[in-house]
């Protein structure tokens, strides 16, 4: 019958806009759309040994410190709770991931689940990056209290997103994917605050 | 033409014209709308709201209470203080004659949010904000200034001297410093409105260019610095409404910034000193000016500056009313109420420090004897008030208050106490405490002979302090008045609460992006494309958008709906159910959780199977149902209706935190992990057959209420025999990356069997028919599962579970509770509106008098393909007793005769399920 | 708009959290041996004092822990916040 199933982004629609988007903009902004990767939700208690057990598997430290993340060889471990992480790999497939991580967790009480397609990733880029956050963000985002290494849950607009930091023009947004349209059309109406050229940096 | 060479900001090089009452002005950029109907000498401007007095400009800021015009052009904007709208080349305005009017056209601006985070915020640039400004940003720190005039610099004339230099070149110098400081933010244009918890300061922004007009900065300080001067409180007389009667610190603005002399015959009526400076700048700008000085004593120093100029002062002198008939000819003076021509009444009683933000955040205020004003009373954490906000009124106190050891400095001056004079002597009903209200001196007799003893009540009473201007310059003389009417000090008395907006904001503004569109999120499924692409008709269920039916050309919803439910019930129909809440439930004490959840037993589920659930409060009344899959012995997929996923894992997460810590579970949501189709028919075995050939869909191999895991081209896919109509159904559950690929594969092995999409309305119609409810719609958080006919789901094995107490309360045993049942219209044809009430039919068929008891009301109603009648469900009171009765349905008017029923209306054994 | 300092992610603002009454009202140990009267006082009443009053939050649109607050209900000021419900991990 038909050929093999195929994935698809669910922001696929929104490519071509963010792309023309970006290309006006640079270097001032630019709206990426994050590769598919696999996600696990990851809970375990961390006085357990149950971390050290994913961190073998996951071959990369677990961030210790809350709202913090640390880099995986293929992807990212980035502290949601006390007791929970999100684990993300773009080497493994996502049934591998989550049998994997669910494996070294459940040995301690814990457990991971598969969230690969319950969230969707969004790169905001550009000088104006954090600028156009703040425009429906209400966290603090200057650099220094928002720097590299950092990750917050909070609102987007009326959107429940995850904040990464990954440099001071450079921040990463992860978002349901029912939510994602919205904070993209959030995000292209903010950038309209960021004309083309000539752009200076406004607010703090 | 009153335009002074020599004075002003204006850029005098460009010229702007505007429209005034159909009358072309010019101005210069710089103007103000006042300004220049001052230059031209064209005044009033409109109609007093409730005696149709005439209305001229009283002040050249925000404080004014009377120059209000209607902007037409470039955008409609109802009452806008003349003396705020900075002049642009077309720029359309009438004056306001009582009241204002809303445009009637959408308004295409956009508006702007940021937030903003700080360590200091500075409101206001005057000579104590920019200290304050300089001082902060000196130290290191992340500092914001906002000032809401177009310019900084405050009531800096420029012939002030700071720093043994002219005060306009110490404010360019600090604004210099500011902006080459990357940790300063310095916003002009930009009125900080609100001050609330935790040091959050809204202020607007009036953007002169930039892709929105305006812009609101939500401003989240550590530090508040209030620096936002003080307003100048007039003296009320008789006649003080009269266009020419202006606060005499306006005309000294007028002149300074606009270069413009508000009169040529100028009669100065103060109590205090500050007024004194207006007399002498005014008089070397050309005026004939005098002075008539309330108090006994006139001030040494400006005694001699006016005796210089030979400026007429008089000691001991009140102003008693005026003359004059669109404007001002003379002020009467003294008891003998003696003329003395002029055409502009300056006047000053003293200042009113601007504690508005200081108050906003609870800050007390207490009465300064020595000031003869209210000021900040007690310190507030994180909050500093520096300069004339906190009643430090000369500018070398200003100077040193705000800026600590390197603090710049002015020369002192020494001067008379203000003294506090709230009116002077005359007709009550004709002194105007709020001109914008009409409301006199007399209206605050009545008030306080009709017992109002609190400000507050004076307020409300007499509407003085409720206009635009929020009483800015009749608040206090209003508390002052009602005090001497009283006879008790003005301290006791006190203020009327400043509350936000400090002046008016749009609501545009406050909404921002917030708008059309971007109103609410909008949630969309996976395949929504899919959906849009079949000419889906969308209905809204909580944020999501779900495809309701697809009507083809020509169809109405009856149509299509009637339609996709045949299709379903002799064919095979798919729907997109990927909205469902979805809870991942892990952990050894899995089962024992959703024991105590759901009023079924979970924990006897075996790993494989499905089963129906409901879940109630702890009242007993039903919160939610859906299903719920056993995946492993310590695993359980439950699913929620749409509207409550977040609600049910909140729900979840509540009890398992807060109560039930001891239990080792973990719950996740994976709602938009997953896409479900329910593919629903007689053929759909055939079609789910079809795509998945390596499964066994046997009945045998693949029972009802059953689920299996299988793959399509190495991809999981998760398999239940669900069903919602009644109907032979499977529900396919996939990763939603590849929802779109397998909804296409269902499609297309559909094709043969000629598989219909269907929408929610179908859903409904279909589930209807067989009885089973929807929560939130068949139910309202007063209905138990017993009412709705679920008592076989809840489990009497159980010791507990949550709700299983309150079924024993008397309430729930009540006979008479209303129960869900189906209702069938007797003519077979009417479709009873949901939401009907259900009364009792009498014999004649007619609706009785009022009162009239009321039975129940309908909660679904809908047209059936099956039954080829229109159908309905009703929560009806002792309605499974009342079966077979006929009972009265007002629809239109008429009382429609409907029969009630068994909820279950179609197959009612049960032999279509397995097909 | 307050902020609220969750005990896992620090300040936030009041938008991300969400109430959830009264703190300390135990889920009864035996139900089915309350009175009417003793098992509806369970359901339907809390206290209201004026002053200090310990409860619960969530901050739903974050870390979605719940905690125990002490609030003052006639400043809305946040007196204490204390741990983590059901969690003996601390930052």
């Amino acid at each position: 019958m038909a050929e093999t199933l195929t994935a698809r982004h669910p922001l696929e629609g929104h490519r071509d806009q963010l792309e023309a988007l970006s290309a006006a903009l640079a270097p001032t902004l630019a709206l990426e759309l994050g590769e598919l990767v696999a996600a696990v939700d990851l809970r375990v208690d961390p006085g357990s040994g149950g971390a050290d057990a994913v961190e073998q598997v996951v071959g990369g430290p677990l961030p210790a410190r809350p709202d913090t993340w640390t880099a995986l060889p293929a992807g990212q471990a980035l502290r949601l709770g006390p007791d929970e992480w999100l684990l993300t790999s773009a080497a493994a497939r996502p049934e591998d991931w989550e049998f994997a991580v669910d494996e070294a967790a459940t040995a301690h009480g814990g457990m991971a689940v598969d969230v690969s397609a319950q969230r969707t990733v969004l790169w905001v880029r550009g000088s104006a990056a954090r600028e156009l956050l703040s425009t429906g963000c209400a966290l603090d985002l200057r650099p220094r209290s928002f720097p590299s290494g950092r990750c917050a849950q909070t609102l987007l607009g009326q959107a429940a997103v995850l904040l990464v930091a990954h440099g001071e023009d450079d921040l990463q947004l992860v978002v349901r994917p029912s939510f994602a349209g919205y904070v993209v059309d959030l995000l292209v109406d903010a950038a309209r605050e960021f004309p083309p050229s000539r752009h200076r940096k406004e607010t703090p | 033409m009153s335009r002074i060479e020599g004075y002003g900001r204006v850029d005098r090089s460009r010229t702007v014209t505007v429209t005034v009452d159909g009358t072309e002005y010019t101005g210069h950029p710089g103007d103000t709308l006042a300004s220049v109907l001052l230059a031209h000498d064209a005044r009033p401007l409109g109609t007093s709201v409730k005696f149709g007095r005439p209305r001229g400009i009283g002040a050249a800021w925000v404080e004014d209470p009377t120059g209000l015009v209607q902007i037409e052009e470039p955008f409609p904007e109802p009452m806008v203080l003349a003396s705020t709208v900075e002049i642009t080349d077309g720029l359309v305005a009438r004056g306001v004659n009582g009241q204002g009017r809303l445009s009637d056209v959408a308004d295409v601006a956009r508006y702007d949010h940021r937030h903003v985070h700080c360590d200091v915020l500075v409101v206001g640039a005057g000579p104590a904000g920019l200290t304050a400004a300089r001082r902060a940003a000196r130290d290191g720190l992340d500092v914001v200034l906002v000032d809401d005039r177009p310019e900084p610099g405050g009531t800096l004339t420029g012939t002030e001297t700071i720093d043994g230099r002219p005060s306009r070149e110490f404010v360019a110098d600090v604004v210099a410093e500011l902006a080459a400081d990357p940790r300063v933010t310095h916003l002009q244009r930009t009125t900080a409105f609100g001050h609330y918890d935790d040091g959050l300061v809204l202020a607007l922004e009036r953007r002169e260019r930039g892709a929105s007009r305006q812009r609101v900065h939500r401003i989240r300080a550590a530090r508040v610095v209030i620096a936002a001067g003080a307003i100048e409180r007039p003296v009320v007389f008789e006649d003080d409404d009269r266009p020419g009667v202006m606060l005499a610190s306006a005309a000294r603005d007028f002149l300074h910034r606009h270069g413009v002399l508000a009169g040529r015959e100028v009669v100065v009526f103060t109590s205090d000193d500050a007024a004194y400076s207006a007399a002498v700048d005014l008089h070397d700008a050309g005026a004939a000016v005098r002075v008539l000085d309330a108090r006994a004593r006139v001030p040494e120093v400006w005694a001699r500056r006016c005796a210089e100029r030979g400026i007429e002062v008089s000691a001991d002198t009140q102003v008693h009313g005026t003359l004059g008939d669109d404007r001002v000819t003379a002020a009467l003076v003294g008891a003998e109420r003696r003329e003395v021509p002029c055409d502009l009444l300056l006047v000053s009683g003293g200042w009113n420090p601007t504690v508005h933000l200081f108050t906003h955040v609870g800050g007390r205020l207490g009465w300064d004897p020595a000031l003869g004003a209210f000021r900040p009373a007690a310190p507030l954490p994180g909050v500093e008030v520096v300069g004339a906000a906190d009643g430090t009124l000369d500018l070398a106190g200003c100077l040193r208050q705000a800026g600590g050891a390197d603090a710049p400095h002015a020369e002192e001056e020494h001067g008379e106490p203000t003294m506090v004079l709230w009116r002077t002597a005359g007709e009550p009903a004709r002194q105007f405490v709020d001109l914008q209200r009409d409301a006199t001196v007399a209206d605050i007799a009545r008030a306080v002979g009709a017992g109002m003893r609190s400000v507050e009540h004076v307020k409300r009473y007499t509407t003085i302090g409720t206009a635009h201007d929020q009483g800015k310059t009749s608040g206090v003389v209003a508390s002052g008045i009602t005090a001497e009417l009283l006879g008790r000090p003005i301290e006791d008395l006190g203020t009327t609460t400043f509350r936000p907006p400090y002046t008016p904001v749009a609501f545009a503004a406050l909404a921002g992006r917030a708008r059309g569109d971007l109103y609410d999120p909008v949630r969309t499924t996976a395949i929504h494309d899919r959906h849009v692409a079949a000419g889906a008709e969308f209905e809204d269920v909580g944020q999501w958008k779900r495809a309701r039916h697809y009507p083809q050309p020509g169809e109405d919803m009856t149509a299509a709906v009637l339609r996709e439910c045949a299709a379903v019930r002799t064919g095979v129909g798919i729907l997109d159910g990927s909205t469902l809440g979805k809870i991942d439930v892990r952990g050894p004490d899995a089962a024992v959780l959703l024991d105590r959840l759901y009023t079924n037993m979970m924990s006897s589920l075996k790993v494989g199977r499905v089963r129906y659930g409901v879940m109630c409060g702890n009242d007993g009344m039903v919160f939610d149902d859906g299903t719920v899959l056993r995946l492993a012995d310590d695993r359980f997929l439950v699913t929620t209706t749409t509207g409550n996923a977040a609600p049910v894992l909140d729900w979840m997460e509540e009890w398992l935190q807060t109560e039930w810590p001891d239990l080792r579970v973990r719950l996740t949501s994976v709602t938009e992990q997953l896409s479900i189709f329910a593919v629903a028919g007689p053929r759909s075995r055939d079609v789910v057959g079809a795509v998945f050939a390596d499964l066994d869909v046997g009945n045998d191999a693949f029972g009802f209420m059953s689920w299996q895991d299988t793959a399509l081209d190495g991809v999981p896919v998760r398999l239940a025999r669900i069903s919602f109509s009644g109907e032979l159904a499977f529900e396919v559950a996939v990763s939603s990356w590849y929802a779109p690929a397998l909804w296409d594969r269902l499609i297309e092995a559909g094709r043969p069997y000629g598989i219909t999409p269907y929408g929610t309305e179908t859903m409904h119609v279909l589930r209807a028919e067989k009885g089973y409810p929807i929560i939130g719609q068949d139910t309202d958080g007063t209905v138990s599962p017993h009412d709705l006919g679920l008592g076989w789901a809840v489990s009497r094995k159980k010791p507990d579970f949550l709700g299983r107490r309150s079924f024993a309360r008397p309430q729930n045993q009540d006979l008479l509770r209303k129960q869900l049942v189906s209702l069938l219209p007797v003519d077979a044809a009417t479709r009873l509106p949901e939401g009907s009430q259900i009364v009792h039919l009498a014999e004649d068929g007619r609706l009785p008098a009022p009162p009239v008891p009321m039975l129940g009301h309908v909660t679904s109603s809908y047209h059936s393909a099956a039954l080829a009648r229109p159908f309905a469900l009703a929560l009806v009171k002792g309605g499974r007793e009342r079966i077979g009765e006929v009972v009265g349905v007002p629809v239109g008017g008429e009382l429609v005769a409907a029969q009630i029923g068994d909820t279950v209306l179609v197959d009612p054994e049960g032999a279509r399920r397995d097909g | 708009m307050q902020l609220i300092a969750c005990p896992w992610c620090g300040p936030r603002e009041e938008l991300e959290f969400s109430y959830g009454g009264q703190a300390h009202v135990a889920y009864p140990a035996d139900p089915a041996g309350l009175t009417d009267e003793q098992w509806a006082r369970y359901v339907f009443f809390r206290d209201n004092p004026k002053g200090p009053f310990a409860e619960r939050w969530a901050h739903s649109a974050g870390c979605r822990r719940w905690f125990t607050a002490v609030r003052d209900t006639r400043t809305h000021q946040f007196v204490s916040v204390g741990p983590l419900a059901g969690s003996e991990a601390t930052p």
